[in-house]
């Protein structure tokens, strides 16, 4: 069940890696928008946790060791790089995200549009915190800033994502009024217009 | 007592909102099938470590 902090580690912790190739690469595709060049980030990764195992401490949290590791050769690259890269044909866009939305309100195809156009940092500590399940310090750890940052990072990321999809917080559609009563006045309206 | 466990309804339902569609997001990139890249990637590593 649980592992043992003393003695010898029950096994190798290379053979752990697999067990998070998954959300490696949901961070990774969240971080560059791209699945290739997610899938390039996520090999270099894998191959820099091998060669690096001996930095991973057994016992504390792997999957925040291996982001850490991605995260990082991400931002080293494209410092290097120094210009983004884009989807030029829109591959992952137009495969992934074509299925409709089920809640009236935020249009999941709008949130997708806006949440491109976030920065990498922003879309990286709204996925951290909002989305993986890390708490701000796992979070905070991960980025290697205080978790008064990640806090601060998270709510301009959420206001700007909030901007980009035109709803301001407190106002028009999201004022007073429950989702389904929104819905509905929406529907209606557009079947009167 | 935080920002985002705020009691304005606006911006709590705003959040949730945005909550329940980043892990939509996540959660699509997560059930993806991991191309077998990867695993291959960890055998050949695990094959030249045997070797050293």
């Amino acid at each position: 069940m649980t592992l043992r902090p003393a003695g010898s580690p029950r096994g190798n912790p290379r053979d752990e890696i697999i067990l998070y190739l998954a959300s490696m690469r949901a961070f990774a595709i969240s971080l560059t928008r791209n699945v290739a060049a997610a899938d390039d980030l996520v090999q270099d990764s894998i191959v820099k946790a091998w060669t690096h195992i001996d930095k991973f401490q057994p016992g504390t949290n792997m999957q925040g060791w291996l982001f850490t590791i991605l995260r990082n050769t991400f931002y080293s690259d494209r410092r290097k790089r120094s210009r983004e890269v884009a989807d030029p044909e829109g591959v992952y866009a137009a495969t992934l995200y074509e299925k409709p939305a089920h809640d009236g309100k935020l249009v999941f195809n709008d949130f997708q549009r806006a949440f491109d156009q976030l920065s990498p940092e922003h879309r990286e500590v709204l996925i951290l915190v909002g989305a993986s399940g890390f708490s701000c310090e796992q979070a905070a750890q991960t980025m290697g800033v205080a978790v008064g940052t990640v806090k601060s990072r998270a709510s301009r990321a959420r206001k700007r994502l909030a901007g980009l999809m035109g709803m301001v917080e407190g106002e028009d559609v999201l004022d007073g009024m429950d989702a389904n009563t929104t819905a509905v006045m929406g529907r209606s309206g557009m079947q009167a217009a | 007592m935080n920002q985002l466990m705020s009691n304005d309804p606006g911006k709590s339902k705003l959040n949730e909102q945005i909550d329940q569609n980043l892990k939509r997001v996540y959660d699509e990139a997560l059930n993806e099938e991991v191309p077998d890249r990867f695993r291959q990637l960890l055998d050949a590593l695990k094959k030249k470590q045997a070797e050293q």
